[in-house]
């Protein structure tokens, strides 16, 4: 059982479904570690203090903060961001619904939003519109004023609801 | 802005843990959820730290009963504290504050333990358990000690806890059949801190009251209590705004805070009567 405290820690995880190995910083969060050591920049860092929501992630399964979380504290973790989901086509629908509303206009705030919008869709049925507004309250979009968000997601969850009626 | 940390390191244990936060010099830190943790290491309130990362003691997480008391791990996150059955049947108010808490996101992973050691004033657990008159399980260098929630509390994000200690379980007395708990508090947007909120219960023996933001830690409104128990509302309402010391601040002005108190309060009261129905 070590006792030391390390500056660099090695981590070995899954990052849209490879395996990862890597040596990060003690203090590097999880969202600067996806886009500087792997690229991927679909996730944003933009408060790193919590508030916008631009740095959702899946991780083992539930939306997080990407800046809240150390890249250290994802060893182990099984982690999807917009880039892999969208390769996937876990929620091409959701993407298409977004672009069919008019859901986005700069863009910056829509892989967060997706990642939140989806897991509030895979909990099953379909939430009212306030429902949807208090599951995407932490995710700051400056640009849509939200109304068009809503519809895609209310859109979605009804499709899908329709889907699985058949 | 980016984190300046000196060291992080996984506990194995709690008694690996308490081992590696006296090793650490005074610089020694719990990260638990990280949710106010690593906010404030990103805007460098907090630099220099040595991490001891908990969040892996699956030992510190979960609800149990035991002795007809309700036992919560540190490490219970605040979605599941939300969505718990043994904290809907035996402990409402716990899983109604959790809805109140931020954003799905952030409670996938904030712990109700952090919350506690945090202890802001604003925050909705704190005020919970000090009306649930809660007892807080503790380990440290020297042992474990059990610490009242009342005497937990000690101003603006200060608390009992000693040096190198860690906060593993609360526990609590389950509702008593007919119990009524109810949260009302007022914030400006779904997910903001409160700018005033109250957690109010009525049992056999009584009326407790106990509110957040509306001073430097949660306060029990013992004078409230009192004129409730007797019935008096409009007195109850009088002696709360007696008995906070809200500030002034950017949000709000103490003025306000005050007068948002007691109209919590009558919403509460309101409840409580349609709810015991
Ligand atoms: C945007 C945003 C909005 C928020 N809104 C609210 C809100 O409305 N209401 C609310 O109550 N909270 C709110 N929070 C805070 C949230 O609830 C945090 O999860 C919680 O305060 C800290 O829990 P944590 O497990 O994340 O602790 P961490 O961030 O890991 O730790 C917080 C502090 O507690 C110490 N600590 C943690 N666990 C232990 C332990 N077991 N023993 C001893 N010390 C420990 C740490 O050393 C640190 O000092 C918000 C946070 C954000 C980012
Ligand atoms: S960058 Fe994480 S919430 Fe804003
Ligand atoms: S589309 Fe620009 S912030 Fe949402």
């Amino acid at each position: 059982m070590s006792d030391q405290f390390e500056n660099r820690i090695d981590i070995a995880l899954t990052v849209n479904g490879e395996p990862v190995e890597a040596r990060v910083p003690a203090g590097q969060h999880l969202v600067d570690f996806l886009r500087l050591e792997l690229g991927l920049t679909g996730a944003h860092a933009s408060c790193e203090h919590g508030v916008c929501g631009a740095c959702t992630l899946r991780v083992n399964g539930d939306a997080v903060r990407g800046c809240l979380m150390l890249a250290a504290q994802a060893d182990g973790a099984e982690i999807w961001t917009v880039e892999g989901l969208s390769d996937s086509a876990a929620f091409t629908d959701l993407q298409e619904a977004f672009v069919a509303r008019n859901a986005l206009q700069c863009g910056f705030c829509t892989p967060g939003m997706l990642v939140a919008a989806e897991e509030l869709l895979s909990a099953g049925g379909v939430p009212d519109r306030a429902e949807i507004r208090e599951h995407l309250s932490g995710n700051y979009c400056r640009c849509t004023g939200y109304e068009a968000i809503v519809d895609a997601v209310e859109t979605v969850a009804r499709a899908r609801a329709g889907e699985a009626a058949q | 802005m980016k984190a300046s940390v000196a060291g992080y390191i996984r506990a194995n244990d709690v008694a690996h843990a308490v081992r590696l936060l006296a090793s650490a010099d005074g610089m020694g830190r719990v990260l638990a959820g990280g949710q106010s943790l690593v906010a404030a290491m990103n805007m460098r309130l907090s630099t220099g730290d040595m991490l001891v990362d908990i969040s892996r003691l699956t030992e510190l997480e979960g609800v149990t009963e035991e002795d007809g008391r309700l036992r919560i791990g540190a490490l219970t996150r605040h979605a599941e504290i939300g969505r718990n059955p043994l904290i809907q049947t035996h402990a409402p108010l716990l899983a109604e504050a959790a809805g109140h808490i931020a954003h799905a996101a952030i409670r996938n992973r904030g712990t109700i333990g952090g919350a506690l050691a945090h202890a802001d004033p604003a925050a909705e657990f704190p005020a919970c358990i000090l009306c649930l008159n809660a007892v807080l399980h503790v380990t440290g260098p020297d042992g474990s000690r059990d610490i009242a929630a009342g005497d937990f509390f000690h101003g603006l994000f200060e608390t009992a806890l000693e040096e190198g200690e860690i906060l593993t379980a609360i526990s609590l007395p389950k509702a008593e059949p007919g119990e009524v708990q109810v949260v009302e508090e007022m914030a400006r947007r779904a997910g903001d801190y409160a700018l005033a909120g109250l957690c109010v219960t009525r049992r056999r023996a009584g009326y407790r009251i106990a509110a957040f933001s509306v001073g430097p830690r949660p306060i029990l409104a013992t004078g409230a209590m009192q004129a409730l128990d007797a019935g008096d509302l409009d007195a109850a309402v009088a002696n709360l705004a007696e008995e906070i010391e809200p500030a002034s601040d950017t949000q709000a002005s103490a003025a306000y805070r005050r007068h948002l108190a007691g109209v919590l309060l009558r919403r509460a009261a309101l409840r409580i009567e349609g709810e015991a129905q």
